[in-house]
């Protein structure tokens, strides 16, 4: 489904202004983008609040250049939010944008290509002089008559001048009037699509409220835009979507980042744990840090290590000091991180390392998504050295899949791997608040006396799932030393033993795979047989459910199965597979869990790889379904 | 109230482990290892609260031959993983021992910041000049011109003062010492165990099988003596089996040797390890054999708020500030909205 409108109605009724008309529509997609000076990231968020708190199922797509200031005007400089908003269910920011809102010729030129043909294009036409023109390498000006745009509802209207009137008086440089040009955009969108400006005004107020001319300015810029949109000729239509029919409850918008920072503090705090969070800076994972920084009253301590060595290597020391411990990176990070990893699975210590996925090889593509860790973070040690791994499947689900992460960590006594990425990081849904009575404190136990019959202790003595005690520092008599050489099973002693390895080494697999029994069963949306089934992993649960519940309504025999636990998978997997004629595996990277079920199941998966940096939209896996289904 | 606070007394013996030490007959490092262990009782800590916290090599092996809780990590990291242990548990006694090749190349960084940072750890610092587990390279603290199997027509490399770097690095506490002279190590390593902050430790330990006698300068009887000089806090420095010889600066600030019987006791450099300014330590780190004597002992210690009790200062200021995290008030933060 392409998330923009279905069949809009139209409702000739007066809004007020003369010869205005109010449409219903039940989905949309609005793009604003402009400079990374211009403030795009801040608007597409304010209207993402307002929907979300008005009721509209949300999904966003924040896309921004790697580059903090690239020069003005240029090409590489242009920032872009997505987001989409309606009355139904929606698991993507959509495919083709409705309003396109464009503040320089740059951001024309990079955007213009996702506008649906007939839709609306706002533009700033002050922008568009001969410098902003020939830095966006366009021979003549888009905006004149007899160009491509015919295509589109085209409103050229000049922001920058009527911006500049409408703070007239405040005192304000030129520079400063021009910086307020973003909420004159806002305000006429919001008129456009019938938005409450309450909220947006309070957060002005507060948000400047050390410079009361600035939050004026500001004020004054919003109303401008939306009373011009109300006043001028050019606007004819405006359209209301009404609130979409979530389950009852209390909501709030969510991103993935902040998901994972909750997570870990609300775990902290109802289990009565130290949390310890140590974290290199790194693109897209920083958030996290930055999230759990503040709440160091939840039982979190947080260290912004020296590097992504000492960030691992700092939890494993937490870890063995009894703490909750938790590093997030992205794939240059967690490739640093390898060795580190490698000895908290040796020393079967409990911690979580989150892989926030961004495009790679080497340094990539810092600010955009892939999911192509996933053969990094699944096999990315020295020696034999298997380690549970779950991936998040939206941003809300980060709450979700960090609280398992905690509890398989300290359950089995083993570092977990969880995998998200720049997608589902950065952008945000309205999340349900839930219940403080339905999560579960993570079960820490630590031994107070010896488990060994002549009074010794035994650090590695195993339990019947084969998980090892997790005795603590400050505990008499407990005393014992661990460390990345290989250890005689039950005593923990340094050994080099052959018979002894290859059994501990047998020990570490089974371990992880006993996680099989404590993680829920695989389900499936659609026939539980049939002629095809759709997999899919990570960040594009709702892109692939979008695509695979269409062709459904279509009638065609498809399933879509969503694997969260990938290792081990959910004991039921194999034969979920096994019952379809054919299995398509759509992924942002070449095949990398295509491979994986290939190999452990004997499965002559498909795949359908985009590695292009951007999530998939929902019409290629619907193109893609209908042509696997006629082939 | 008239509970029984007092502890067991513990002795060398109740901190030696069950394990079989596997360094070479004769290392340097069998001596740092009873020192430790005669120092640690006498500090009126419970056993089972120190945790020794080491990287990879021979000096590494250390936590195994102690029966206190220990962690052999991987090369390098020590001062990371004692860094996270430390912030996650605040009130334990944490020691890293380290070597030249683990603390000062692949570990290198960490030692930066864990120095810079006042991290309330004791840093004992092995060097041998050498490295040992890998059979005989040269290592960043080797002399130029040093034969090694990885340099068989001798190391080009200018290697590192230890010291330097940690003063550099403003370290709170810095000292210096060697494995065979017990007294003066038992000392500088009780001073180390009293010292709230980082405590770095340098310990120049032979290796007889790689790297033998490289310090016989600093610990045979007759020698050390005129090439060192042992240093105290508010006394000029002084040496040579007379006690004859100074150091005073020059004119242009740099050490020299002086004759006592030329020169005045006073014009000499009078030892101020409580300088806040790290010049004099560090002019005194760069003082090494054969140019002029090596000073041993305490170079630098002074007070400062140790990392670890600045973050639980601020997480108390937190909670005392706000109260404990309501999770009611984390969910419901921003906007919320009903759905009914």
């Amino acid at each position: 489904m392409s998330a923009t409108t279905e069949a809009a109605e139209m409702a000739a009724q007066s809004n007020g202004a003369p010869g205005k008309v109010t449409e219903q529509v039940d989905t949309v997609v609005i793009r604003f983008c402009g400079d990374s000076g211009d403030g795009m990231q801040l608007v597409g968020t304010q209207f993402t609040n307002v929907s979300a708190a008005f009721g509209n199922d949300v999904s966003t797509l924040p896309d921004f250049p790697a580059e903090i200031r690239a020069p003005a005007g240029s090409l590489a400089g242009v920032s872009g939010y997505q987001l989409c908003f309606s009355k139904n269910d929606i698991y993507t920011p959509g495919d083709e944008v409705d309003t396109l809102v464009a503040m320089n010729p740059a951001a024309l030129k990079t955007n213009v290509g996702d506008l649906k043909r007939g839709g609306t294009l706002i533009v700033n036409e002050d922008e568009f002089d001969r410098s902003n023109l020939q830095k966006a390498h366009y021979e003549s000006n888009p905006l004149a008559e007899g160009n491509a745009l015919h295509a589109y509802r085209v409103h050229k209207v000049p922001m920058t001048r009527l911006t500049r009137d409408s703070v007239d008086g405040l005192g304000l440089s030129v520079r400063e009037a021009d910086r307020c040009k973003n909420f004159f955009a806002l305000g006429l969108v919001y008129w456009l699509y019938d938005r409450d400006r309450k909220p947006t005004e309070d957060w002005i107020t507060s948000k400047f409220s050390k410079n009361p001319s600035v939050a004026e300015a500001n004020l004054r810029a919003l109303r401008a835009g939306y009373n011009y949109g109300f006043s001028t000729e050019s606007f004819t239509v405006h359209y209301e979507v009404s609130k979409a029919k979530l389950p009852p409850g209390k909501y709030r918008k969510i991103t993935g980042n902040e998901a994972l920072a909750m997570a870990m503090a609300v775990a902290a705090r109802i289990s009565n744990q130290t949390l310890f969070f140590g974290g290199y800076p790194i693109t897209p994972a920083s958030d996290i840090l930055h999230e759990l920084s503040s709440l160091k009253n939840f039982g979190v301590r947080t260290f912004q290590a020296e590097d992504e060595i000492a960030a691992i290597t700092s939890i494993i020391g937490a870890s063995f000091g009894g703490a909750l411990a938790v590093t997030a990176s992205s794939g240059p990070g967690i490739a640093l991180k390898g060795e580190g990893i490698g000895l908290g699975v040796m020393t079967e210590l409990p911690m979580v390392i989150i892989n926030v996925q961004r495009g790679g090889p080497s340094t990539g593509l810092p600010t955009k998504t892939e999911q192509s860790d996933l053969f990094l973070s699944m096999f990315g040690r020295n020696g034999d050295c298997p380690m549970p791994l779950i991936a998040a499947q939206s941003p809300g689900d980060c709450f979700t899949m960090m609280f398992e992460a905690l509890r398989i960590a300290v359950e089995f006594m083993t570092p977990v791997f969880l995998l998200t990425d720049g997608y589902i990081a950065n952008g945000a849904e309205p999340w349900k608040i839930p219940e403080i009575s339905s999560l579960q404190p993570i079960p820490v136990r630590h031994p107070t006396g010896p488990n060994g019959a002549n009074g010794e202790y035994l650090p590695y003595l195993r339990d019947d799932r084969l998980v090892r005690p997790w005795a603590i520092p400050g505990t008499p008599g407990l005393e014992h030393r661990i460390g990345g050489l290989e250890k005689a099973n039950i005593s923990g002693n340094v050994a080099y033993d052959p018979e002894n390895h290859e059994r501990m080494t047998h020990i570490r697999r089974q371990k992880v795979e006993n996680i099989a029994a404590a993680i829920p069963q695989q389900t499936v949306n659609g026939p539980d047989s049939g002629d095809l089934l759709v997999v899919s992993w990570g960040g594009t649960y709702g892109a692939v459910w979008t695509a695979v519940e269409q062709c459904q309504k279509q009638g065609l025999s498809v399933a879509h199965t969503h694997i969260r636990y990938i290792n081990p998978f959910p004991s039921n997997l194999g034969d979920i597979l096994s019952r379809y004629k054919r299995v398509l595996v759509p992924e942002l990277n070449t095949g990398q869990l295509r491979f994986i079920l290939r190999g452990k199941y004997l499965v002559n998966a498909e795949g359908y790889n985009k590695i292009q940096g951007k999530p998939f939209l929902v019409s290629e896996l619907v193109s893609k379904i209908e042509q696997t289904l006629k082939s | 109230m008239s509970t029984d606070v007092s502890l067991p007394v513990l002795t060398a013996k109740d901190f030696a482990s069950d394990q079989e030490i596997r360094w070479c007959p004769r290392c340097g490092d069998y001596s740092i290892l009873a020192q430790v262990k005669k120092v640690l009782p006498t500090l009126g800590i419970p056993k089972e609260n120190f945790v020794f916290v080491s990287g990879i090599g021979c000096s590494s092996r250390f936590p195994y031959y102690m029966n206190t809780y220990g962690f052999h990590g991987i090369h390098g990291r020590a001062p990371a993983i004692a860094t996270g242990l430390k912030i996650a548990r605040p009130e334990l006694p944490v020691w890293v021992i380290t070597g030249d090749g683990d603390g000062f190349s692949i570990g290198g960084n960490h030692m930066l910041h864990v120095l810079r940072r006042n991290v309330d750890l004791k840093i004992i610092l092995f060097n041998n000049q050498i490295y040992g587990l890998t059979k005989g390279q040269y290592s960043p603290t080797s002399p130029v011109g040093k034969k090694t199997k990885s340099t068989p027509y001798g190391s080009v490399d200018n290697p590192l003062s230890p010291l330097s770097v940690a003063i550099g690095c403003e370290a709170t506490f810095v000292a210096r010492s060697v494995d065979v002279d017990i007294q003066h190590l038992t000392m500088v390593l009780e001073r180390a165990a009293h010292h709230k902050g980082i405590a770095f430790v340098e310990v120049y330990q032979d290796c007889n099988v790689f790297n033998n006698a490289a310090f016989d300068f600093a610990s045979k009887k007759d020698q050390k003596v005129e090439n060192c000089i042992y240093l105290e806090h508010g006394k000029p420095l002084i040496f040579g089996a007379n006690r004859d010889k100074g150091i005073r600066l020059t004119g242009d600030g740099l050490p020299q040797v002086v004759s006592l019987n030329e020169v005045k006791e006073d014009d000499l450099i009078f030892h101020d390890e409580k300088a806040d300014d790290p010049s004099l330590a560090f002019l005194l780190a760069r003082m090494r054999y054969p140019h002029l004597p090596e000073p041993m002992g305490v170079f630098r210690s002074v007070e400062r708020p140790a990392y670890d009790a600045e973050v639980m200062r601020q997480v108390n200021d937190i909670n005392a500030k706000y109260g404990p995290g309501d999770v009611n008030k984390l969910f419901n933060s921003g906007d919320t909205w009903e759905v009914k």
